[in-house]
Order: C-alpha cells, then sequence, then structure tokens
C-alpha cells in the first residue's frame, strides 16, 4: 500500500499552516519530514493519519493494505502515549483487543513484538518504572503489534537524551533491515533524518511548503555517524534550513 | 612580595532545600486524639472544665458500652448505615454517569451544567420536607435526599477529571483504532479515577451530614434521631456518644477511599 498526499492545504481560523504539499510515500521505504519548529510537519502528519480533516486537498490511500494488517496508517508519538496504568504488555495488548483475536493468538503477537523490541523481561512493568528510551521500544512495539501498512512517527526520538536517541536509531535500522516497513518520520533533527530517510522533504517555515526533496541512496544499514557522504548531505540540507529556522525562531507564536 | 597570602576562609554552602514535603506518621493522628481526650478527662475531673459544657470522655465510653449491651447501637447503626449506603450509591453512581456524559458530549455539557450550577449551592437540607412529600415519610425520601447531596459534587468531580485525562492518550486510542466505547472504558475512566475518587471523598462526607439531617425528621431509629434525642434531652453523654459514631464512620469512610485509592491508583508516581 502506498500513499499519496495531493495538493494539500491546511491552516487554522485565518493562519495558513500548510500550503500546496503534494508527497508520494512509496512502499517499504522511509520518508524524512524535516522543518524548522512550527512548520506543520507535526500536523502533516496528523493530516496523512487521518487525526485531522484537510482544509484543501486530499491524502489518498492507493491499494490495500496486506490482509493481517490491523491498523493501516499507526502512529508512534513523540511523548509515547502509553497508559500509565497498564504493564507494558498491556499497553500492546490495548491496540489488539478491539480485534477479533484469540486470547492465544493475542498473547502470541505481544510476546513477538516485545521479543523483537527486547522487551520480554520488562512485560510486567508500569510506564513509570521505565527509562524515556524504553517507554519509545514499547511505543515502538505497540505499533508493531498491529502489523501497519505505513508507520507515521512524529518526532519519536525528540523527547530523548542523545545516547538513548543513538540506540533508538541502531534498533529502528535493525528492524527495518530485517522487515522493511514504510514510514513518514517527522523530525526537526537533521542527522536523523539522514540516518533514517530513504527520502528527505525539507518544509519551509509557515505556511509549510516543499523546499526541496532530497533522496539518499545509501542502504540504511551502511550509514553511520563517520559517513562523509552523510555529512555533506546534512551540511545541505542545514543551508536549506538555517534561514528559515532562524525567521521562525524571530516568529511570535501567536501573532 | 614576601608576605604569604591568607588563606580565603572555607565553609560549606549553607543548606537551602528540604521541606514542603509532608510524610505520613503512622499512629500519630491517634495521639493527637487521645491526647486532647486525655486532657478534658483531667479537666472535668479537675473542675476547670465545667460539666454542663463537656462530658467527661470515660462517662461517654460507659454510654457506649450501656448501648452496646441493650443492643440499642446495633437498632441506630443499622438503619443509618443502610440509608447512607443506598442513599451514597444511587447519589454516586447517577453523579459519575452524568459527569462523564458532560465530560464527553457537547449538548450534555451545554444543556447540563447550569443545571448542576444551581442545584449546587441549594441547601439539600431545605428540601427535605419536599422530599417527604414526594416520596413518603418512610425511607424513600431519605434515600433521596442523601443521594441528591451526593449527587451534584460527584457530578462536578467528574467530570472535571473527564477534562483533565491526557488528551494525548485519547488521540493515541483513536489512531489504533479503538472503538468509542473502549476508548472511554479503558482510557478515560481509568484516566479519570483519581478526580472521581477524591470527589467522593467530599461526596461521602457530605451524604453523612445529610443522613443525619434526613433522621432528625421523621425517624424513629438511626444515628441523627438518637443525637437529637439526646440534645432535647440535654442528655450531653449521649448526645456525644452520637457525635462519635458520626466521627468514627468519617474516618472509616476516609480510609475506605483510602484503600480503594492505593488499590487502583497503584500505578501514580
Amino acid at each position: 500500500m502506498e500513499l499519496s498526499v495531493e495538493r494539500l492545504s491546511h491552516g487554522y481560523g485565518d493562519v495558513e499552516v500548510l500550503s500546496d504539499i503534494d508527497l508520494r510515500i512509496p512502499q517499504g521505504r522511509v520518508l524524512c519530514i524535516v522543518g524548522p519548529s512550527g512548520c506543520g510537519k507535526s500536523t502533516l502528519l496528523r493530516l496523512i493519519g487521518g487525526l485531522e480533516r484537510p482544509g484543501r486537498g486530499a491524502v489518498m490511500q492507493i491499494g490495500q493494505p496486506p490482509a493481517d494488517c490491523l491498523n493501516p496508517l499507526t502512529f508512534i508519538f513523540q511523548d509515547f502515549a502509553l497508559l500509565p496504568w497498564r504493564s507494558v504488555a498491556d499497553n500492546v495488548s490495548l491496540v489488539l483487543e478491539d480485534h477479533r483475536l484469540g486470547r492465544a493468538a493475542r498473547a502470541r503477537i505481544v510476546a513477538d513484538v516485545l521479543a523483537r523490541t527486547r522487551l520480554s523481561d520488562f512485560a510486567g512493568a508500569l510506564p513509570r518504572q521505565l527509562s524515556g528510551g524504553m517507554k519509545q521500544r514499547v511505543a515502538i512495539a505497540r505499533a508493531l503489534a498491529v502489523n501497519p501498512a505505513v508507520m507515521l512517527m512524529d518526532e519519536p526520538l525528540s523527547a530523548l537524551d542523545a545516547q538513548t536517541r543513538e540506540l533508538l536509531i541502531d534498533d529502528l535500522i535493525a528492524l527495518w533491515t530485517r522487515q522493511p516497513f514504510t514510514a513518514v518520520y517527522v523530525t526537526h533533527n537533521l542527522s536523523e533524518a539522514v540516518r533514517l530517510g530513504h527520502e528527505i522533504v525539507v518544509l519551509s517555515r509557515r505556511p509549510g511548503r516543499i523546499r526541496e526533496s532530497v533522496t539518499i541512496d545509501t542502504p540504511l544499514a551502511e550509514r553511520d555517524m563517520a559517513d562523509a557522504e552523510l555529512e555533506r548531505r546534512q551540511k545541505h540540507l542545514w543551508a536549506l534550513m538555517r534561514d528559515e529556522a532562524r525567521a521562525a525562531d524571530a516568529e511570535l507564536i501567536d501573532d | 612580595m614576601t608576605e604569604a597570602r591568607a588563606e580565603p576562609r572555607k565553609r560549606p554552602v549553607p543548606f537551602r532545600g528540604g521541606g514542603f514535603r509532608p510524610e505520613t506518621r503512622r499512629g500519630l493522628g491517634a495521639v493527637v486524639l487521645i491526647g486532647l481526650l486525655l486532657v478534658i478527662e483531667w479537666g472535668v475531673a479537675a473542675g476547670w472544665i465545667s460539666p454542663l459544657t463537656l462530658p467527661r470522655p470515660s462517662d461517654v465510653i460507659a454510654t457506649f458500652g450501656a448501648l452496646h449491651e441493650t443492643g440499642m447501637l446495633y437498632a441506630h447503626l443499622f438503619p443509618s448505615l443502610s440509608r447512607l449506603f443506598m442513599g451514597a450509591l444511587i447519589g454516586v453512581s447517577a453523579g459519575i454517569a452524568v459527569g462523564f456524559m458532560i465530560g464527553l458530549f457537547t449538548y450534555a455539557r451545554a444543556g447540563l451544567v447550569p443545571l448542576v450550577a444551581a442545584l449546587f449551592p441549594v441547601p439539600k437540607i431545605a428540601l427535605l420536607p419536599l422530599f417527604v412529600i414526594w416520596f413518603g415519610i418512610d425511607e424513600a425520601s431519605k434515600y433521596a435526599l442523601i443521594a441528591f447531596g451526593t449527587f451534584t459534587p460527584t457530578v462536578v468531580a467528574t467530570y472535571g477529571a473527564v477534562d483533565n485525562v491526557d488528551r494525548t492518550l485519547i488521540r493515541m486510542g483513536q489512531s489504533f483504532g479503538l472503538s468509542w466505547w473502549s476508548i472511554t472504558r479503558k482510557i478515560v475512566l481509568p484516566g479519570a479515577m483519581p478526580g472521581i475518587l477524591s470527589g467522593l471523598r467530599i461526596s461521602l462526607a457530605i451524604g453523612i451530614i445529610l443522613l443525619v439531617a434526613a433522621e432528625m425528621l421523621g425517624a424513629t431509629h438511626g444515628v441523627g434521631a438518637y443525637i437529637l434525642e439526646a440534645g432535647s434531652l440535654y442528655d450531653l453523654e449521649r448526645l456525644f456518644a452520637g457525635v462519635t459514631i458520626l466521627s468514627v464512620l468519617g474516618i472509616i469512610v476516609s480510609a475506605g477511599i483510602g484503600r480503594i485509592e492505593r488499590r487502583l491508583l497503584r500505578w501514580r508516581v
């Protein structure tokens, strides 16, 4: 299944947040959306995921999601969005409970995704006992449990410290390499974008427009921090973004 | 340049943190209570408290003994407990249901919030004669009074608690395609539980106050009737015995809610 965003514009009241966005999200690839803060990249993701109604234009779904897919468009949130009163396993189980699965099938899926995210030992722990990185891994496990056609990741690593972020980038690359998934990955962090993105779309500041789209062909597993090519790409992206970011920084939030 | 430079004076940085975190000290409450009773006992015995103003705590305890032996304690206590239970059950369940509706539906909110605001400040005791006309002098009017009195604070606490449920969790539920009923039951209800339970403390205390008021009007048995009778006979020992029952009831209710909170809200930090 692929997604395509067609001439999408969106605003709140008089403020236009997104303007004329055209995007194609191809299967099995990670599309990164970067841009200065307040450029509407999270709004764009919510529109793609159907959590908001677009002002103009549309988000189209091309083809059918796989038969075993329980929730085609699945979010991973910046603040994890785990239920604090449910254990790790029950948080994952929550998103399966509305589907007609037997108790055994549900337990099997939960065990499988917890193993894939190396959380099996923490199945009974409550979210408040976990570090930020572990919480986000639970959220990733929960997203994997529904077998999504497209993962929509909204700054998933932004609430984490730098070391944890590196570890989770490695985890995401390992997960993708084992079983390629389709993802839209929103971030303001360029090094995450060049590590994880097959294609990187740069949005301008408000109203968000597509400024440039960059494709990186190096396979995800072969990218590392010292890669000169990635360094060059990242510098290029930063050059695109710097003035926008500076102007966005000087804007009043509620004008 | 031969003189040695004086060593700068060294002292620890003064501590400025700490405080603002009251902790629980088991049994201290009981010590305060018993200490106060001992002072009163001593005061009345020594004569610097007139026995007309306060009874001796030991006499009140003796009254309790007599109440227990004659079985009158239970003849008064059981009707009161069943009235409190029934009335609070009706009021609290209706209150939680209406509070959820106000918290979840636009029209319920727009239509019912002003109504609740209008009902809340009405002294429910003033309505007792009306309830007697509506529901009769029997149990029903007492249930109605307690139910009505616990209803409004429960509604206000519940919809406030529903409003405070983390919206990102609800978005998460929607993004995973959970049904409306699942989101309400598995995300909104547990998320609102802390607020509902703290509202319950207030509601049940109001319930106890109204229980006594209801029993003072048209009841032959019950703690309220017992206190009224003792008061009109100016029998201070029995009056205080009745008041003690109410205090103990309050402590038990509060401790019960505390226990429920510890059990249901274990997930909180």
